[in-house]
């Protein structure tokens, strides 16, 4: 099937419309296939959140339609009520001065 | 691989009066930025780390001279 750049962009809208906590990773979050996406997803976890998250790896334009639109160079990106909330290193931050727990808390 | 140094530069110059220290953590692509500025006064987190990676968009990327970029931004006055 061939998919055009319209529809990657439109599936990641849709993604962050439509789920309330959304994370753009390397791999998934029981596989995550880089340290900083397994380490974002341990601090979802941990925070209780629950989450939709997508891989970034199985076509190179998911990456630059989303980096084109956030405006962040870097994977994995973490979505809250649409709004980007940032990468590894902020959710860490946030995970351990436990705001993270209140942000989705707040989301759900 | 990234030349520190250069990367260093790079923040000063964005970010006049910052203390920054960049650290290869693994091949010379995966490097930690510790930035210390005045301009982080006030302003949140994720606007903090995006002024540091912008400041180095050029380098940033799947391809390009850096892979990874960590960051902690700290507000010095």
């Amino acid at each position: 099937m061939i998919v055009t750049e319209q529809q990657i962009e439109q599936e990641i809208l849709d993604s962050i419309a439509q789920n309330r906590v959304m994370l753009f990773m390397k791999g998934t979050p029981d596989m995550p296939r880089c340290g900083f996406s397994a380490q974002t997803v341990a601090c979802l976890r941990d925070a209780g959140a629950e989450f939709a998250a997508m891989d970034i790896l199985p076509d190179p334009r998911i990456r630059q339609a989303l980096s084109a639109r956030s405006g962040w160079p870097t994977i994995p990106q973490l979505f809250i009520n649409g709004e980007l909330v940032g990468g590894c290193d902020i959710v860490t931050e946030l995970h351990e001065s436990g705001q993270l727990r209140e942000l989705v808390k707040a989301a759900a | 691989m990234a030349e520190i140094r250069e990367i260093e530069e790079l923040l000063r110059v964005a970010l006049p009066g910052s203390e920054v220290s960049v650290q290869d953590m693994s091949g010379g692509d995966h490097l930690y930025a510790h930035v210390r500025a005045p301009q982080f006064a006030g302003m949140p987190l994720l606007e903090q780390h995006r002024l540091v990676n912008s400041a180095v968009a050029h380098l940033l990327g799947p391809g390009l001279p850096i892979h990874a970029l960590k960051i902690k931004t700290e507000v010095v006055q």
